[in-house]
């Protein structure tokens, strides 16, 4: 055949794109990596705390046993600030998308931004300075008033506490929640408010019928996402706390329960041995915690996405 | 019949229902200046502080004009005060503790600033004198790794996700666990950084650049993240210019794509940076703590601003109150540069950024 094929030119494969995508690409992996990694090596340093005789775990002798008195302080102090901290940042987050005037809105939400913006370390300084010797009163008036309910026992004679700790995370979680609930509450459909107002509904008989169940999923979400912060928080809780490891449900009391990462703070420093492998597989067991806590919060507000769609 | 012309109300719809009557406009000031005056009588004969007084006029606010309006207008409109008043109150509960964080930050940190609290180390000081010079050098070294390893891994990784991304299953893994990343303990980090190099140098190492592989472990999925909605932002249009033109893909992001949305990325790196910058748990773990210098981040302990913080709050040395004070000024100073970084990166993002129309 004489003629020559008319074909489609050939993708014209420049040196540049290829190594543009391979980097972009890697960069991209790398993350995969870096997580893997931290699951990995996590895992291996850990490992050997299953075996760990007594000596290295303050007198347990079992690692379920040196690691569940922590856990429990984890969940409680992180549950405390849940408490606390979700209520408020629902009526923040109210205040900034729904009751504030149009022009203030902005500032106040970026006022609340910078709750979120101080360091850790620098809460843990007002928690033991400033709170803490604050609040003594406030216990001591818990006792005497309430002082039948298990919760507050007492003695109310140290600002110390679970819940003192419980206060300052929720104060750092509370600037997280917020930020994501105030997305969702002012994506709320404009037509669906206009309609209830149009009915005769008051504000918050519109906020009740028409924000809330459309907010739902990103509420429950954000409330995740808080809780994430709040197990993880450490240094404030290593500072503020004055912990003794018991598991108890007195919240006032001076002997506290201590949490995973407040633990390991102030062990690391002096461990050494088989004692940095326990921290290490205490580590591993806040990093499965939250990585859960977190998953489920996504996958909440994934599919509440959806449904909307 | 006289007709008469019916007379316009000359009062407004507000003043006159149709159904039932409504407070005055002035009726929440009203309340207000009663429950603190209220509150003020007792609390100053029974010697309370400012915090209680101000407590019980809220309380007594939330309770008294819903009351009133309960009265008035009738229980649906009493809901709707009582919302409205534990909503702003709730509001004013979370800025007591930025308020006084910065009353005490700035009260107790102020005094013990000089020169020579930012150009000393505190190597053989004991009691008062010594600085942070250490610390602060320590700080921006292990910063500035951090950031070395994270922007460009970071961009490069959001750039992989919104041009070349799309649906393929490697870019819906790396969404979602950037995602999950964004959640992992600072502490976490710092342990993952102590097993990485212990497995590598041996227990019981301490160096500086651990320090920054664990902050980036923190740094990277918020750059992602930000970069990711900036790179959205860029219309299509501007791509599609290009590509007609016949620039390959890889100039039109870096020369296009990247330059539109620079600003915004510019604001998400520095929001990291002001975030990890203040991080104490992973450098607590891998970093270590110092009197003296330390330039170098790849051998021996290094101090950084946070961590110096938390020994010289909680191992102040004798007597205690020069370590605390300089605690304190340190936070004063840590809080300073966390601050300034923020406000930058706010102002570079407002200043710069592409008007969305909303």
């Amino acid at each position: 055949m004489a003629v020559t094929e008319a074909a489609a030119p050939a993708p014209v494969k420049r040196r540049g794109d290829v190594v543009f995508f391979a980097l972009a690409r890697a960069a991209g992996i790398t993350i995969l990596v870096a997580l893997a990694g931290v699951a990995i090596f996590l895992t291996l340093e850990g490992a050997p705390a299953l075996t760990a005789p007594p000596a290295a775990l303050e007198g347990k002798s079992g690692i379920v046993l040196y690691v569940w008195p922590l856990l429990y302080g984890t969940l409680l102090a992180a549950l405390l600030a849940m408490l606390i901290a979700t209520p408020l940042a629902i009526g923040v987050a109210l205040v900034i998308s729904h009751y504030s005037p149009r022009r203030l809105s902005k500032t106040l939400a970026y006022v609340i931004d910078l709750l979120a913006a101080v360091p850790s370390v620098v809460y843990g300084l007002w928690g033991i300075d400033f709170l803490g010797t604050r609040v003594i009163g406030f216990y001591a008036w818990l006792e005497d008033n309430l002082g039948f309910l298990p919760f507050f026992k007492g003695p109310a004679t140290s600002g110390r506490t679970i819940l003192t700790a419980g206060i300052v995370l929720a104060v750092m979680a509370l600037p997280i929640i917020t930020a994501v609930t105030r997305e969702v509450f002012s994506q709320t459909p404009t037509l669906h408010q206009e309609a209830a107002l149009a009915l005769g509904a008051t504000r918050w008989e519109m906020i009740r019928m028409t924000v809330f169940p459309y907010a739902r999923s990103g509420m429950i979400s954000a409330t995740m996402l808080g809780l994430g912060r709040a197990l993880g928080e450490t240094m404030a809780v290593a500072m503020v706390l004055s912990a003794t490891g018991v598991v108890t449900v007195n919240l006032i009391s001076t002997t506290n329960p201590s949490t995973i990462a407040a633990n390991i703070a102030l062990q690391f420093g002096e461990a050494s041995g088989l004692k940095v492998n326990v921290l290490i597989f205490s580590g591993l067991v806040l990093f499965v915690v939250t990585f859960a806590v977190n998953f489920a919060g996504r996958a909440i507000a994934a599919r509440g996405v959806k449904g909307e769609r | 019949m006289t007709t008469a012309t019916p007379t316009r109300p000359d009062k407004t719809r507000r003043d006159e229902p149709l159904t039932h009557p409504i407070l005055p406009r002035w009726a929440p000031a009203l309340v207000g200046a009663v429950t603190l005056a209220a509150s003020m009588i007792l609390g100053l004969s029974l010697g309370w502080g400012a915090f209680a007084i101000g407590l019980v006029t809220v309380v007594l606010f939330t309770i008294v004009w819903p009351v009133w309006t309960r009265v008035v207008e009738g229980p649906r409109a009493a809901t709707d005060t009582l919302v409205t008043a534990l909503v702003w109150s709730s509001f004013g509960l979370a800025m007591i503790p930025l308020l006084t964080l910065a009353y005490a930050v700035v009260s107790k940190g102020s005094g013990v600033l000089s020169a020579e609290f930012f150009t000393f180390s505190m190597r053989n000081v004991i009691g008062e004198g010594g600085g942070i010079y250490h610390a602060i050098i320590g700080t921006l070294i292990i910063t500035l790794w951090a950031a070395l390893i994270s922007i460009p891994v970071g961009i490069l990784a959001a750039i992989y996700l919104v041009e070349y991304g799309g649906e393929s299953r490697l870019a819906r893994w790396v969404t979602l666990l950037v995602d999950v990343m964004t959640g992992i303990p600072s502490i976490v980090a710092g342990l993952f950084a102590y097993a990485l190099f212990a497995l590598i140098f041996g227990p019981g190492i301490r160096l500086g650049f651990g320090g920054s592989i664990a902050l980036s472990i923190l740094m990277i999925p918020i750059v992602v993240r930000s970069a990711e909605e900036m790179l959205k932002l860029v219309p299509d249009e501007l791509r599609e210019a290009a590509y007609a033109l016949g620039i390959p893909k890889w100039r039109t992001v870096l020369r296009v794509v990247l330059p539109t949305a620079l600003a915004g990325i510019v604001t998400g790196v520095m929001l990291a940076l002001a975030r990890v910058a203040g991080e104490t748990a992973p450098l607590l773990i891998i970093a270590g703590d110092t009197d003296s210098v330390n330039f170098n981040a790849f051998s021996e302990r290094m101090a950084t601003l946070p961590v110096f913080i938390f020994y010289s709050y909680t191992q102040p040395g004798v007597p205690p109150e020069y370590g605390q004070d300089r605690a304190w000024g340190a936070a004063l100073v840590l809080i300073s540069i966390v601050m300034i970084l923020n406000l930058v990166a706010r102002w570079i993002s407002s200043f710069f950024s592409p008007k969305t129309g909303r």
